[in-house]
């Protein structure tokens, strides 16, 4: 019984030792304050000259805006086509080709980003000769990719949530004298909502940290922060890097932190209700 | 086992058009080949509570559904008051429907559930807020408006769900299950509940169940489905006291049927030869059938006598009318009433029930004993398909 508890709490310190060490050392270099990223001046460090020089690089400010943008449309829009799809599948029951389009909404999942990124490309290019939009590769085609490839993932989880939900709610709805449209808005949404909220959440981080497919179809002028990144590290990481990493570590450490402890209380809170009802009944 | 139920209209299309509130004509559903609703015709009186009864797949829900629109009908027409609903949505006919899942909104307190529907109608705040009040007093919610519908037991939730249904005063209130998901003790209080709303504010109730004791103490009529046709439509008495088909005498309650051949036709009175039974069978003549015809005669168990002494008819020599001899079987004792499996010497079973009158008889019938049973000459029914 001890050996096993022994093993277990091995394995686990191990395991966590090997996805988040990388992860630490980067934080603590972060505030090294020498030049060359491995090694450590004990003299002057630590400090936060990176975090200062950071916010004085336009080159990175203005593209962790940029990626910002993007993301934030992107993961916008990829909510709206992604909550169709799934309502198109989950409801429109058995028609012709169903088994075709849910297929094809899922499959830039499993599909290559390098193939997806290629074939988005070829089609802009195509699109720009044809049609005369979209006007060369930049901000505009890095986020009708990401729409792309998000929507697919915002499908599953608003379909998931949806092949669960109870279709007596929106016919009860009817029944009262709601029409359609009013029936989505008051009951549909409402109850889908968690799930297009993670969706969301989802496709806005998908979109924030895509770097394969963004290569593909981005342009002069419109790198966002992990293209930035990748290419200040093809000339050797420096200290600044770590720095801007370990922000982004932070703000999302945050955001996983936020929403866990929401999750938690409405666990929580649901558990009592529920204890609540039932001593009610007795 | 179609063919051996035709669909049977008992009820003639009554002359005053006011009698019938509701109006089904030759209603029918189809599902690919599958035919859920089979040709029905009903009539549905004003503010009377008419119970649906019948198994899983007889249709009854699909019929439910159409009438409050989330079916259309492959052929035949739904009249509400005169209205033909053909081409009206469900949200906007003059019907509410209690779901058998209730379907209360998860995500609005009980408050806001029962006030949708006044809502939709655009009423104002103050006169929402009153009639919410009122119905949750009618229903004894009264103290539980701001709770959640997962704050709520299987009970309340039911009772919610009838406040929500009941909130917008709709001439029909359409019933699925209404207390499927009760536990018995519960489901019998609620009855009775649901019999006194419905009477204090005279709705027309049309009730969808698959439980007979349910249908019987809620209906004041009942139309029994099989296999999405109507097999008989009736009061509660005349269906278990007459039934018109030996599926409807085999559905509702239970009942010793045996085959038999028509020997001799009285003015009134029929005898019936059974083999299967080992004796004649004086019976009522309420069916027209002719000599050598194949008939069924239905006995209810409640209806049967057994006794250790021949009955006094039935010690003639020559055949016995009406009484058999048997051995008893097996004997469930159930409180209020016994239970008595009765192996006759043809070779059948027999059940007999009898009420357990007497606190310790003083020398009740055991098993294997041999016995007579015997039974009045109203007693059996004559079904000829």
């Amino acid at each position: 019984m001890r050996a096993r508890g022994l093993f277990t709490r091995t394995a686990l310190v191990l395991g966590l030792a090997f996805l988040y060490l990388p992860i630490l050392s980067m934080i603590v270099f972060s505030f090294n304050n020498s030049r060359l990223v491995t090694v450590w001046d004990t003299a002057h460090s630590p400090t936060l000259k990176w975090y200062v020089a950071l916010m004085s690089n336009e080159q990175i400010l203005r593209a962790a805006w940029l990626s910002i943008r993007i993301a934030l449309i992107a993961a916008s829009a990829a909510v709206v086509l992604g909550t169709l799809a799934g309502m198109a599948l989950t409801r429109l029951g058995a028609f012709r080709g169903r088994m075709l389009l849910a297929g094809m909404t899922t499959a830039p999942i499993v599909m290559p980003e390098v193939i997806t990124g290629l074939s988005l490309l070829l089609l802009f290019v195509a699109m720009q000769q044809l049609i005369g939009w979209p006007k060369g590769v930049g901000a505009v085609t890095i986020t009708l990719a990401h729409i792309t490839f998000c929507m697919a993932y915002v499908t599953v989880v608003v379909q998931s949530r949806l092949s669960g939900f109870d279709e007596a709610l929106e016919e009860a709805a009817m029944d009262l004298g709601a029409r359609p449209l009013r029936v989505f808005l008051r009951i549909t949404l409402p109850l889908i909502l968690p799930a297009i909220a993670s969706g969301w959440l989802l496709a806005f981080t998908l979109s924030w940290d895509d770097l394969v497919i963004t290569q593909f179809v981005a342009g002069p002028g419109s790198s966002t922060l992990p293209m930035v990144i990748f290419s200040k590290v093809r000339f050797g990481v420096t200290p600044d890097v770590n720095a801007l990493a370990t922000i982004m570590v932070l703000i999302v450490a945050t955001g996983i932190a936020v929403s866990t402890a929401w999750m938690r209380y409405r666990q929580q809170r649901r558990v009592r209700d529920l204890q609540l009802a039932a001593a009610a009944n007795l | 086992m179609k063919s051996a139920i035709p669909n049977v209209n008992v009820m003639p299309p009554a002359a005053d058009p006011d009698s019938a509130y509701v109006r089904i004509a030759n209603l029918t559903k189809r599902f690919g080949d599958f035919m859920a609703v089979d040709d029905v015709s009903l009539d549905i009186r004003r503010g009377e509570i008419f119970c649906l009864l019948g198994g899983s797949g007889s249709g009854k829900t699909t019929l439910l559904r159409m009438l409050a629109g989330f079916e259309l009908p492959s052929a035949g027409t739904i009249r509400i008051d005169g209205a033909d609903m053909s081409a009206i949505p469900p949200y906007e006919r003059p019907v509410n429907m209690m779901f058998q899942s209730y379907a209360l909104f998860p995500h609005m307190s009980v408050e806001k559930n029962v006030a949708f529907g006044l809502e939709q109608e655009g009423r104002g705040r103050e006169q929402i807020r009153h009639q919410v009040g009122e119905i949750l007093d009618i229903v004894k919610m009264g103290g539980f408006g701001a709770r959640k519908p997962h704050q709520l037991s299987g009970g309340q939730r039911q009772r919610v769900a009838l406040a929500r249904a009941l909130v917008k005063r709709p001439k029909l209130l359409l019933l699925d299950e209404p207390l499927a998901a009760l536990d018995k003790k519960l489901r019998e209080h609620t009855q009775f509940e649901l019999l006194n709303i419905q009477q204090r504010l005279g709705v027309t109730f049309i009730v969808v169940t698959h439980d007979q004791e349910e249908a019987m103490t809620l209906g004041t009529r009942l139309g029994v489905m099989n296999h999405g046709r109507i097999a008989q439509i009736g009061t509660p008495a005349d269906i278990y006291e007459s039934p018109a088909t030996r599926f409807v005498a085999d559905f509702i309650g239970s009942v010793n049927m045996f085959e038999g051949r028509v020997s001799d036709e009285g003015s009134d009175c029929l005898r019936i030869d059974c083999t299967e039974l080992g004796c004649t069978v004086r019976a009522e003549r309420t069916v027209s059938c002719t000599r050598g015809a194949i008939v069924w005669t239905a006995i209810r168990p409640e209806k049967i006598n057994i006794s250790r002494q021949p009955p006094t008819a039935a010690g003639q020599p020559g055949p016995a009318e009406n009484a058999v001899r048997g051995t008893v079987r097996e004997i469930a004792y159930m409180g209020d009433m016994s239970i008595y499996l009765v192996q006759i010497d043809s070779g059948r079973v027999m059940r007999v029930t009898l009420p357990n009158v007497m606190r310790g008889a003083e020398r009740p019938i055991a098993r294997q004993e041999s016995v007579w049973l015997s039974w009045h000459g109203s007693s059996p029914v004559v079904l000829t398909e």
